[in-house]
């Protein structure tokens, strides 16, 4: 029977084979090279053909049923969830490869004993991002004295893992903060501006503390402990991957992002068509759509072939066509024709839209043979 | 701007002489071959003439063949080359020189030298042109130019001309960089265009540019550099003092080819001075025509305005500059020729008024006519019209087949077919040519083989007959089965043109089988769609292999059938197979007005299950094993219903119908779609003679489950009063993440939520399942649960971007409620039934989401229609290879394989080979 299935491995896509291995577990080799032989010609039969134009298919599949979406900024996907952007605006803005996302999220997964559930809140709270200005209850200015002097509010600083020094210290380091010397009396402190400034100065002061981050990790705001499956993972508001795959408590070959640009610069491109893959799939699947997983691989592979990501937009991906009329013919066409004419550009009429302006059959299709046949004149 | 586009066309042209020459020099070659080896000939022996004999006639037999295709092969456009037009070559393209802005003499004929002159084509139907000869219709125009007096800089290349001037030498001319990094960068930028392309290249030139500005003294002739800025719109400054265009051309003049590739210009297509005018073509009288007014007025195009006050403007100058007027009134006339050639090529430039009309509306110049969705490129270029089409309202007939559409006679007999006369058809095409354009079917032209095409009248009907032979071509009516493709806008898939088979019929529409309503996106409220007639063999033959309906059937989206029944036919077909019973001869009533008439298949029995006509419809050896909406098991052995009964999941629409797909991949399309139909009608036929009314009695409530509702909600209600109190108690339990606000309205949407699935719940379990309503939502057909639980019990929450509504007034959602009430009521839950009635509050409270969701759908289709564009037009390119992998048009590889397994989605089930299934049919 292995025997069979080896034979079968060059021919068949691997996702099939297994699929058999897992429906038929026993079989003789005649039937079972029966079935091989069913699949396979099953198989080709459902081959895409040559010529194809799977790019407008798959261009298709996804625009069509954008009329069908919810325009729904936010989508609340339960009690216990975050707030994330879904529906038709969170897939412009994977496809157009925006820097800032509206809603940049990970997924932590933990190694274990966390993933069981120990420590989960501590370790949650631990990577949230915590500002000086949260556990703070009053501030004082006094121009006279030129201090800022501040209490912190004694409950929550227990809560945290952090002690007066480090709070003292993280303030020194903070490039925000104008240098000034610090003194500490129980909860409250008090920092002495070092040259005389007016009260602009000291207010600047004022402001610039409350920013200091005194725990966890920047640009994560909010964290949430869940329970998927049989282990539970972080939800975070706000993404630094980088920062998190440092922990070493976090299992780093499930962690992800949702942000294309962070996935890219610290897993690489073949992660960030995966996030692109999974991001649209989620948005689509959450709105009921269906759409085969095949057409948005392809859009995702468009966007991430030449080694960066390109947005489907005249920045992006558009811009690295070949023909120069196929770029006009999308937006701003006076400025390509022109920067054509400065570099002496040949456009070569390989893609669509050029053979459409100039009545020549399109080389995709049935455009796509070039095959003349002698015809015999009947006399 | 036209210097591009002509370009163009004299690229065009060239390469096409360009091929006659390769060719030419492709023959030449052979024949110096044999010329070589006819001296040799004498001292051959036989064997070597022999195979000398047979190279020479295999070297004839290749000549005959390149011949014979040559006259096949169609000219074909291979590149396209951009370049800037050289004065040289405006002055040697050009027929006319411009020197009078005046248009026609007093006679009403264009003036030679003026704008309109005749060598530069002819818009009067009675002249003939000039240069060419030719008349309106075949004169394709001819450019002319005018000489400026003062050189004018070209607006568009305002950006190059600064980046020029500032990183060249104002001395040597040369690029302000050693020898040694010029040499370097040259080497850099060739291994980057080998390795990454043109792009690679022209980021790192943009990339050297930016940083050459900086620099202050010439490395070759160490001549001190000033500061040059761009004074916009379009004058240039260098060190306070004003740099006039003929100084820029002087100084553009001087830079030498080998620095200009540096800079990325094709020193062969491209010299920097020819971005400063000194001749400025005019463009072909043929693409500004004039518009004849109705009172006799001429109204003269956009450009022919413009060019007008150019060429005015200009004779000024030299009439000045000759006279030696001062040298203000000199400058003022250049400024004022700058904006006028400004605007002539682009009317949207920043810091410049733009030209107008008398009217005030802007002139549309060349830029203009260019850009936007209403320009050239994607009006005219991308953008096509077609002959042989109609437009009409569209209507539905479930008497039609599914590839079929209903052509009203009216139109029949105006879209014609061509038909060429064969000694085989010659005899029906005259008869229908005896008929004429008036009788149905008849016809409406006939063409000679010289090409001329006569209109079939009473008085040319005999001539035309007399003259008919083979090789005459006779445009016929439509007629029962000619292919059409028929199209509804928008045209966001595949599925929104397919190709149908004709069916001439009366009225006014267009009809079509309700089926195909869903591929379309059609409904029938008013909905107008267009035909189109193909006009060759080959795009019939494609049109008929690649478009029909049935091979539509299952879409690539999701590889389901996108086209199935709905509504009535899937109520009647759920009707039929789950309750009826009918006597045999109604049975075979039924069958009979479906247009089945082999009632062989139906059991011998005086009394008929539904689910036996059903069956008989199906064919006999289908095998299908799938799951009703309910749950239930549907299997058909033999072409039997065996158990369970036909819905949504059996033959719905849009991915829905699981049995259509199987039929599909059993039967193949054309067998499906036939099935299809007769399933369609039977469904409607079952309700024909059941009955189904949906009537309002059907959302009545037994009291008890009246009163169950009220407790139901009562209890919730008193639930989030607890709540509230709490919530101002300070004692709610905080969800993490949220703040205590946002944890009360959670509570409360989550409770409100669940007393109106629990209400809606009960009220479906007490209803008769006999019900309409209910048995429309079982079987999928219309509505759901949902609906008939708002009918009959409660409507509930009302919700506005995921929260209840909170909008309104000062702490209140509208002036009835008291401030800062949390109540439910007063935050858009809906307590009453729609058949109970709203209160006025609940009213405006739904009547507020009503309105968001219609803003929801208008903001939305506009967003995603440029989502759309934008994909269309970074994937059209894409297509699989002979080889199996997905590449572009510049030959990447995009995929190694499609979608990683190479499979059509429009041929897998689901995306997916059903490895199950086939294992299941094996056995």
């Amino acid at each position: 029977m292995d025997k069979v299935i080896k034979e079968y491995k060059k021919l068949l896509p691997e996702s099939i084979i297994e699929e058999i291995k897992k429906l038929v577990p026993k079989a003789s080799d005649a039937k079972m090279k029966k079935i091989m032989e069913a699949v396979y010609q099953e198989y080709l039969d459902s081959k895409v053909e040559a010529g194809e134009s799977v790019g407008l298919v798959a261009a298709e599949s996804v625009g069509e049923p954008g009329t069908q979406m919810t325009l729904n900024t936010k989508h609340f996907s339960g009690v216990a969830e975050l707030n994330v952007t879904m529906g038709l605006p969170r897939i412009i803005e994977i496809l157009d490869a925006r820097k800032k996302i509206s809603t940049p999220m990970m997924e932590i997964y933990l190694q274990k004993p966390y993933c069981n559930g120990k420590d989960i809140k501590k370790i949650a709270l631990s990577i949230k991002e915590t500002k000086l200005g949260e556990i703070i209850t009053e501030f004082a200015i006094s121009i006279a004295e030129q201090t800022v002097e501040f209490t912190i509010n004694e409950k929550r600083f227990a809560d945290l893992d952090v002690e007066f020094k480090d709070i003292k210290d993280l303030i020194k380091k903070t490039k925000k903060v104008p240098s000034c010397t610090m003194k500490q009396k129980e909860n409250v402190i008090t920092l002495t501006a070092k040259e005389d400034g007016d009260i602009r100065k000291l207010y600047e002061i004022k402001e610039s503390l409350k920013e200091v981050v005194i725990q966890g990790i920047a640009g994560i705001t909010q964290v949430l402990p869940v329970k998927r499956g049989n282990e539970y993972i972080i939800i975070t508001a706000g993404s630094n991957l980088k920062k998190i795959l440092a922990k070493e408590f976090v299992d780093p070959t499930k962690t992800n992002s949702n942000d294309l640009y962070e996935t890219c610069a610290v897993l690489g491109i073949e992660a960030t068509r995966q996030t692109i893959i999974n991001e649209v799939s989620k948005v689509i699947d959450s709105q009921g759509l269906n759409i085969d997983i095949r057409h948005i691989t392809l859009i995702a592979d468009m966007m991430c072939f030449s080694g960066d990501i390109k947005g489907v937009t005249r920045y992006g991906v558009v811009k690295e066509k070949s023909s120069i009329l196929a770029r006009a013919s999308f937006e701003t066409p006076i400025r390509h024709i022109f920067s054509a004419g400065l570099t002496g550009e040949v456009d070569y009429l390989t893609s669509v839209i050029e053979n459409v302006m100039i009545n020549q059959p399109v080389p995709v299709g049935t455009g796509l043979p070039d095959l003349v046949t002698k015809v015999k004149t009947v006399k | 701007m036209a210097e591009e586009e002509i370009k163009k066309v004299m690229e065009t042209e060239k390469v096409e002489d360009l091929s006659e020459e390769v060719k030419e020099e492709i023959t030449s070659q052979t024949t110096e071959e044999e010329a070589v080896q006819a001296d040799e000939e004498p001292e051959m022996t036989e064997e070597e003439k022999k195979a000398l004999d047979a190279e020479r006639t295999r070297l004839r037999k290749l000549r005959e063949e390149e011949e014979y295709f040559q006259n096949y092969v169609y000219k074909k456009v291979e590149f396209v080359k951009f370049g800037i037009l050289s004065p040289k070559i405006i002055q040697k393209m050009s027929s006319a020189k411009v020197i009078t802005p005046e248009l026609y003499d007093s006679e009403g004929y264009p003036v030679d030298g003026g704008l309109m002159d005749t060598r530069m084509g002819v818009i009067d139907p009675g002249l003939r042109c000039k240069t060419c000869g030719q008349k309106l219709k075949d004169c394709p125009g001819h450019f002319g130019y005018i000489e400026l007096a003062r050189p004018v800089v070209h607006i568009n290349f305002i950006s190059e001309i600064l980046d020029l001037l500032r990183c060249t030498c104002k001395m040597c001319g040369r690029i302000i960089l050693a020898e040694e990094t010029i040499k370097k960068h040259k080497k850099e930028l060739d291994t980057l265009e080998s390795e990454f392309g043109l792009l690679a290249r022209r980021s790192m030139i943009k990339e050297i540019i930016r940083k050459l500005k900086t620099a202050k003294k010439c490395p070759h002739c160490k001549a001190t550099q000033g500061k040059i800025m761009l004074e916009k719109p379009s004058s240039f400054v260098e060190d306070e003092k004003k740099m006039n265009p003929i100084e820029v051309r002087a100084r553009l003049e001087k830079i030498p080819d080998d620095d200009l590739r540096i800079f990325g210009f094709d020193p062969n297509s491209v010299r920097p001075e020819w971005m400063i005018l000194t001749i400025m073509p005019i463009p072909p009288v043929t693409i500004r025509p004039s518009i004849t007014l109705e009172s006799g007025e001429r109204s003269e195009d956009d450009l022919t305005h413009k060019l007008g006050d150019i060429v005015r403007i200009n004779q000024r100058l030299f009439e000045n500059i000759n006279a030696g007027a001062p040298e203000i009134i000199i400058e003022d006339l250049w400024d004022l020729l700058q904006y006028h050639v400004t605007t002539f090529f682009d009317n949207n430039v920043a810091q410049i008024p733009p030209a107008r009309h008398r009217s005030g509306q802007p002139l549309k110049t060349l830029s203009g006519r260019i850009k936007s969705k209403e320009g050239r490129i994607r009006h005219n270029l991308a953008g096509r019209r077609t002959n042989f089409s109609a437009r009409s309202v569209i209507s539905p007939d479930p008497n039609l087949e599914l590839n079929e559409v209903g052509v009203p006679i009216r139109m029949a007999m105006k879209l014609t077919i061509p038909e060429r006369v064969t000694d085989w058809n010659k005899d029906y095409l005259i008869e229908y040519i005896k008929r004429g354009p008036k009788v149905y079917p008849g016809a409406n032209y006939v063409l000679t083989p010289a090409g001329r095409k006569k209109r079939i009248t009473d008085e040319t009907r005999d001539e035309i007959l007399a003259e008919l032979d083979t090789q005459y071509i006779v445009e016929r009516h439509l007629i029962d089965g000619d292919i059409a493709l028929f199209n509804r806008q928008p045209s966001l898939h595949r599925m929104s043109m397919m190709c149908h088979k004709i069916r001439v019929l009366p009225y006014q529409t267009l009809r079509i089988n309700p089926c195909v309503g869903k591929p379309y996106n059609a409904d029938f409220d008013g909905d107008e769609m267009n035909l189109h007639i193909p006009q060759t063999e080959e795009a019939r033959a494609e049109a008929q292999i690649l478009m029909q309906v049935q091979t539509q059937l299952v879409s690539p989206r999701y590889g389901r059938a996108i086209i199935g029944a709905m509504q009535g036919a899937i109520t009647g077909a759920y009707i039929l197979t789950k309750f009826m019973k009918v006597e045999r001869k109604e049975a075979i009533q039924m069958l009979n007005a479906i247009g089945v008439f082999d009632t062989s298949n139906l059991p011998n029995k005086e009394i008929i299950n539904g689910n036996e006509i059903m069956s008989s419809i199906l064919p006999v050896d289908f095998k299908f094993k799938g799951k009703t909406k309910k749950g239930e098991e549907l299997l058909i052995q033999k072409g039997k219903i065996m158990s369970g009964f036909i819905d949504v999941n059996a033959i719905g629409d849009d991915g829905k119908g699981y049995m259509l797909r199987i039929l599909h991949k059993t039967y193949g399309p054309d067998k499906t779609i036939d099935i299809l139909g007769k399933i369609f009608r039977l469904g409607l036929e079952s309700l024909l003679r059941n009955g189904f009314t949906a009537s309002i009695s059907d959302t009545d409530l037994t009291p008890e489950i009246s009163k169950l509702v009220e407790d139901v909600l009562s209890k919730a209600e008193k639930d989030i009063e607890k709540f509230i109190k709490l919530f101002y108690a300070g004692d709610l339990e905080v969800i993490p993440g949220k703040d205590i606000e946002e944890t009360l309205e959670l509570r409360i949407l989550e409770r409100l939520n669940k007393a109106r699935n629990e209400a809606g719940e009960s009220v479906i379990k007490s209803m008769d399942k006999n019900i309409p309503l209910i048995v429309m939502a079982n079987c999928g057909s219309r509505g759901n649960v949902i609906n008939i639980a708002q009918m009959s019990a409660c409507v509930g929450q009302q919700a506005m971007r995921g929260k209840r509504i909170n909008l309104g007034y000062k702490e209140r959602t509208l002036s009835c409620f008291q401030r800062n009430d949390l109540s439910p009521k007063s935050h858009g839950f809906i307590r009453n039934s729609f058949k109970s009635g709203l209160k006025p509050y609940e009213f405006f409270f739904a009547a507020m989401t009503g309105r968001d969701s219609l803003m929801d759908t208008a903001l939305r289709t506009p967003k995603s229609g440029y989502l759309y564009r934008r994909l269309s037009n970074a994937l059209q390119d894409l297509k699989v290879e002979y080889d199996g992998t997905v590449r572009d048009s510049s030959n990447h590889i995009i995929q190694f394989k499609y979608g990683d397994d190479g499979i059509d989605v429009s041929k897998s089930e689901k995306g997916k080979i059903n490895v199950q299934r086939i294992i299941e049919d094996l056995e």
